[in-house]
């Protein structure tokens, strides 16, 4: 069984090695408003994160395997990078109100629909809790990876990370 | 006998690379592939590729292999599908089978784009229909359209199984396990983490003791490793499953550079005998040049940087490019595949590409 934690034993970032992470940003940023939440932790060349940005938020620079490095003062959440990640690894948060609102990058057929009541899964697939699906956006920009959005109780802003596939519960 | 300037034998991400910056430059190109289309893996890569822009990165790679088809033809390279090359002689002669007879062709420069296969591995059951390469059922599922089965174990975690994995879930089967025998994930954390919220579990330091079933198979049973790869009693798993699909890497498809006599090294990091080449990516046999995983098994990316090396300089050994913008072309070319050779992932193939290019010099 799987006994040690971090990316390469679970195949997910550890709290850990997402706390050292410079592309997460702070607890109080996420009260303030949607933010980008970047889990990418291993330095592989890859930076289409930085240009996708349209708010310089996020910056990789040179040489492109560092960390995306995310300025949670510029980040405004609007999600454009999520879709934009080959890597499927950028959420964006949002607890400023009474219930948390989470957005992943989604490519499985069929998608959900609005108002849809989901189960909501953590990082290990596991159905954690229902939430509702706010919104599915579908751009020809985002190239056929949607964008769905879920709202679910604020406890588990930072466990929630996708839906179960359609037809699995 | 047919003839041309420049030949390369294979239509993937290497070869088609290369024929657009040799056609570019004014070459006369023919490229040679043993298969009905062209684009080699490209067209069932249907994830958005890593990388910079320069690397087209964020682009789903079917969408690379059309941009390049759309390039080659306008250029006006000639490509000759169903034409299977089985031999390479003296004075540059290729000799080809297409629609069941021989044919010849005479060219000045060569180019050997032919890329590599997957590894098999073997356990009791192995032979049973429903085991295949990871690689035939992303073929299966994002080319054909079929899908192999509906519970499938995959085995290996580099990129190949993970990405598989993922795609035989978008396509609709479930993945009941995937399972490494090393003690660690080895490929990308970011595609391990997309199957692992999909609900894939991820067993390391295991393998297959045993594929069961009658005509086909109908499960897998798995089991621990130690930490000297031993099999350890009482840590047997069993899996409902239809499919096992084999993920443990590729090995460089040679046999031409073999014939043609160029020189090897042998470097395990990047799939075992591998041609020598330059900085040109010329073998040790003069106007033979290689691309892409033929050279080392890397990814398509770095085939393609490799393949747009070999066509400048092959084009301009031709004289249609003079030395000067020839270095200039060059220089970018190897920046950026250095780009994509660096960080915890690209480091060993970093070292292993400068020791292949460093076994030429060794032999002089």
């Amino acid at each position: 069984m799987i006994q040690k934690t971090g990316v390469i034993y679970q195949g997910y970032p550890s709290e850990q090695e997402l706390s050292k992470s410079p592309g997460v940003p702070s607890d109080e940023r996420i009260k303030r408003g949607p933010v980008a939440f970047i889990e990418c932790v291993q330095e592989i060349p890859c930076n289409p994160c930085e240009e996708a940005c349209p708010y310089g938020a996020i910056a990789v620079g040179q040489p492109i395997t560092n960390l995306p490095r995310l300025d949670e003062k510029k980040c405004v959440g609007c999600g454009a990078c999520i879709a934009k990640c080959p890597g499927l690894a950028i959420f964006v948060l949002d607890g400023s109100e009474q219930k948390a609102k989470i957005s992943f990058p989604h490519e499985y057929y069929p998608l959900p629909q609005k108002g849809d009541v989901v189960d909501c899964v953590d990082r290990e697939g596991k159905a954690i809790v229902k939430g509702i699906v706010l919104k599915v956006v579908k751009s020809p920009k985002y190239d056929a990876t949607a964008v769905v959005t879920v709202e679910v109780p604020m406890e588990y802003i930072k466990i929630i990370r996708s839906i179960k596939r359609p037809g699995r519960s | 006998m047919k003839t041309t300037e420049m030949a390369i034998i294979g239509a993937g991400p290497a070869g088609l690379s290369c024929a657009v910056e040799a056609a570019r430059a004014g070459a006369k190109v023919t490229v040679l592939d043993e298969n009905l289309k062209p684009g080699g893996q490209l067209f069932k890569q249907i994830h958005k590729f890593f990388g910079s822009r320069e690397h087209r990165a964020g682009t789903r790679g079917f969408r690379i292999g059309q941009q390049l088809l759309d390039e080659t033809e306008k250029l006006g390279v000639e490509v000759l599908l169903n034409s299977t090359v089985y031999g390479l002689y003296e004075d540059r002669l290729i000799a080809y089978i297409k629609d069941g007879r021989d044919h010849t062709l005479k060219a000045e420069k060569i180019v050997i784009a032919t890329g590599a296969s997957e590894n098999a591995l073997a356990f009791p059951g192995c032979t049973l229909p429903g085991v295949m390469g990871a690689g035939a059922a992303q073929t299966m599922i994002n080319v054909n359209r079929v899908l192999p089965g509906e519970k499938v174990v995959m085995v290996g975690s580099g990129n190949v199984g993970l990405i598989v994995s993922y795609q035989l879930m978008q396509a609709g089967a479930d993945v009941v396990a995937l399972i490494e025998a090393a003690p660690k994930i080895g490929g990308y954390g970011v595609h391990a983490a997309k199957i692992r919220r999909a609900g894939v579990p991820i067993f390391a330091s295991t393998t297959i003791k045993e594929v069961l079933g009658e005509e086909r198979v109908e499960g897998v049973i798995t089991v621990e490793l130690d930490e000297k790869w031993k099999q350890v009693n009482g840590t047997e798993r069993q899996f409902e499953a239809d499919t096992v699909c084999l993920a443990v890497g590729l090995s460089p498809l040679t046999e031409l550079a073999w014939m043609a006599g160029c020189e090897f090294a042998f470097i395990p990091a990047l799939g075992g005998h591998v041609p020598i080449h330059d900085r040109n990516m010329e073998t040790t046999l003069p106007g033979i040049y290689v691309a892409g995983d033929v050279t080392g098994v890397e990814e398509a990316s770095s085939a393609m940087e490799e393949g747009r090396l070999a066509g400048v300089a092959a084009a301009e050994s031709l004289g249609y490019i003079d030395a000067q913008k020839a270095e200039e072309l060059k220089k970018e070319i190897w920046g950026r595949l250095d780009a994509l050779r660096t960080g915890p992932f690209g480091e060993g193939r970093r070292a292993a590409k400068f020791k292949q290019l460093s076994s030429r010099r060794l032999m002089a």
